[in-house]
């Protein structure tokens, strides 16, 4: 059992023309999305809900790099939406609203917050690493909650959205959508990049077997700390997008309960394929938006109050769901796509 | 003044320290027996709460709640463990992390499920209620003392138990070489059982001894269990005496940490940016210290020999 875990090949380069279909027909999906949120009536709510789906595919997608690729489990990924967020909050707080400012001081933080305590972090090996990148992520938190002038606690609401250039076209919801869209294109592109690159191969190398890596050349860990780096500027990234979406940053954005949500996203999509955990974090999110309806809407042989109350109480479903998605459902949303290899 | 506040805030520690001693040492075992990252072990410290304050509700007596609360504990470890954790032994720590995540947010639920979202609040014991003066005008609440004898008796009860007894012999053997005990043949299946199940207790019992001086409510145990991560870690996984020590540390740590920060700050800072970066900085200082000690021990104080 666990020799087949250990020995499954890594994504060959040549996945044959059927799983290419699911990334294109995923991009299509969300470009077509806007055209079907005016149809439907409730266009705000709709294209609100689908912005924040890419916004958190990004942060998947960017954890999924090192998880799927680098098996490093970085269980603190959080912290670094919150350092987008809250760079976003705390210029504009002081005036600096243009997201060319903005947006490069985010990626900068997270690189330096990355680079620090990846390379600490990655000292230790295993449960040692998930604890310690969750310690990091705790650090960060804690650090939000007191910094009083800019709303401890109960986080601070942004005055507007970024600028750009000077000009507020992020104010309208489908302006953003789309440049959402396109930075979700854009680091996917980037990653499938890194992905296929030598750099890429290297990092798949180490995560199968870094002694053997070692063996032959390679030195895992500034590898390692280059991958953990590019994935924290892209979940800065996310932060700033989810800053911008919301109008608001709060220490919420990083609490360890995210970082586990992050994880289950990049799990339930499928690890190591990239599309993947954006395909997770729109399950995640849309199971996390509809399960109080569906609860409601399949319990109706039962009487009302018992309805509201499930509905209510959603998470006594959502839990159990994930750990079945855990034992029973291995590889994810694309391991059901992809065709049974082992039989 | 500085004198009585350091050693009120002392005590404070030692108390918070075996409280966490009481959760990571089953956290520990399980960790160190079975490599198994249990998440729920938090909600098990909550659960230990709620169940308190349901039976002190029943029966009107603390003491009473607590030999029931402890039983019922054991038996909702065990059953956890045959229906979720047994399933999980051979899998990777990811789909252990994801999975007892989802008994969080399960339980989390649960209970609001049952006892409503609002905060309980269970009466101090008659029998230890009140305070007593340990020092000349300095008075502490005698059930606060109470924990700390409770945290102690535990842990010397404990540290017999471990080292001094077959079923603890088996339990240090697992936790440097489970396969080969396996292989002696001892059932490696029922040793687990064990284990977690009376980890399951103690996160139980530390759980019902705060419920008085807490307010219990969901989500309550999912930050100590943070806590807990960072004492096991620091003390070294699997070691009784390493998650002894390094409660002890934490504790102190962050409570004294809280209490003098912004003074020690103060001898370098002007005294209003002293109190703002010391309340910053206070509750960061135990991840930084945990950060440090991994920096240059990175398996811990006290590393388990495999």
């Amino acid at each position: 059992m666990t020799e087949l875990v250990q020995t499954e090949p890594s994504p060959a380069p040549s996945l044959g023309t059927r799983v290419e279909i699911v990334p294109i027909f995923l991009f299509a999906a969300f470009a077509a999305a806007p055209l079907l949120a005016t149809v439907s009536g409730a266009e705000g709510y709709v294209l609100s809900l689908l912005t924040r789906v890419m916004i958190f595919g990004i942060a998947a997608m960017a954890l999924d790099l090192i998880l799927g690729y680098g098996a490093l489990v970085s269980f603190g990924h959080a912290a670094f939406l919150g350092l987008g967020g809250y760079a976003v909050g705390i210029l504009a707080s002081h005036g600096i609203d243009d997201a060319l400012v903005q947006v490069p001081v985010a990626l900068a933080a997270s690189a330096l917050f990355a680079l620090v305590t990846g390379a600490i972090s990655l000292r230790t090996k295993g449960v040692y690493f998930i604890m310690i990148t969750l310690a990091f992520g705790q650090m960060l938190y804690f650090l939000a909650t007191s910094l009083a002038a800019y709303g401890g606690d109960d986080g601070m609401t942004l005055p507007s959205r970024s600028l750009v250039a000077g000009f507020s076209v992020l104010k309208s919801d489908f302006t953003f959508y789309w440049i959402c869209l396109l930075c979700l294109l854009g680091t996917y592109a980037f990653s499938r990049a890194v992905v296929a690159s030598r750099f890429g191969r290297v990092l798949r190398g180490t995560r199968d077997n870094a002694t053997r890596m070692e063996a032959i050349g390679f030195r895992p860990f500034r590898f390692q700390l280059t991958a953990y780096v590019i994935s924290g500027m892209m979940t800065g990234l996310a932060g700033c997008l989810l800053a911008n979406q919301a109008e608001f940053v709060s220490p919420a954005f990083m609490t360890w309960q995210r970082s586990g949500e992050l994880i289950f996203m990049v799990v339930l999509g499928g690890l190591g394929s990239l599309h993947g955990a954006i395909i997770g974090a729109a399950a995640f999110l849309l199971l996390e938006e509809f399960l109080p309806e569906i609860l409601h809407a399949a319990s109706f042989f039962l009487s009302d109050e018992v309805r509201d109350h499930l509905a209510e109480n959603w998470k006594m479903v959502f839990g159990p769901l994930l750990i079945l998605v855990v034992l029973f459902a291995r590889g994810g949303i694309m391991g059901l796509l992809r065709r049974p290899r082992h039989g | 003044m500085t004198a009585t506040l350091l050693f009120v805030q002392a005590l404070n520690g030692l108390q918070f320290g075996l409280i966490l001693f009481l959760i990571a040492a089953g956290l520990t075992l399980v960790f160190g027996v079975m490599d198994f990252i249990n998440l729920a072990h938090g909600v098990q410290y909550m659960v230990g709460a709620y169940l308190v304050a349901a039976f002190s509700a029943w029966t009107g007596s603390f003491g009473w709640a607590l030999l029931l609360a402890l039983p019922t504990a054991l038996a909702f470890g065990l059953l956890l463990e045959a229906i979720v954790f047994r399933h999980l032994y051979d899998r990777d720590h990811l789909d252990q992390v994801l999975a007892t995540f989802g008994i969080i947010l399960f339980l989390n639920q649960g209970v609001k499920f049952v006892w409503g979202a609002a905060p309980l609040s269970v009466p101090v014991p008659e029998l230890l209620s009140g305070s007593v003066e340990i020092a000349s005008g300095l008075l502490y609440p005698v059930y606060r003392l109470a924990i700390i004898a409770a945290g102690l008796v535990v842990a010397i009860l404990l540290y017999g138990l471990v080292n001094h007894t077959r079923i603890g012999m088996l339990v240090r053997a697992g936790a440097s070489n489970a396969a080969m005990v396996s292989a002696l043949g001892v059932n490696i299946q029922r040793l687990f059982m064990v284990v977690f199940g009376f980890g399951a207790m103690l996160a139980g019992f530390a759980g019902a001894m705060v419920a008085p001086i807490l307010s219990v409510e969901p989500g309550m145990g999912d930050n100590i269990l943070i806590l807990a991560f960072v004492v096991i870690v620091i003390g070294g996984i699997g070691s009784i005496r390493g998650a002894f020590l390094a409660a002890l540390l934490i504790g102190l740590v962050d409570t004294l940490g809280r209490s003098f920060a912004p003074n020690l700050l103060r001898l370098v800072l002007d005294p209003a940016a002293a109190s703002q970066t010391g309340r910053a900085i206070a509750p960061m200082l135990i991840y930084i210290f945990m950060a440090a000690v991994l920096f240059f021990r990175p398996s811990g104080l006290f590393p388990v020999k495999r």
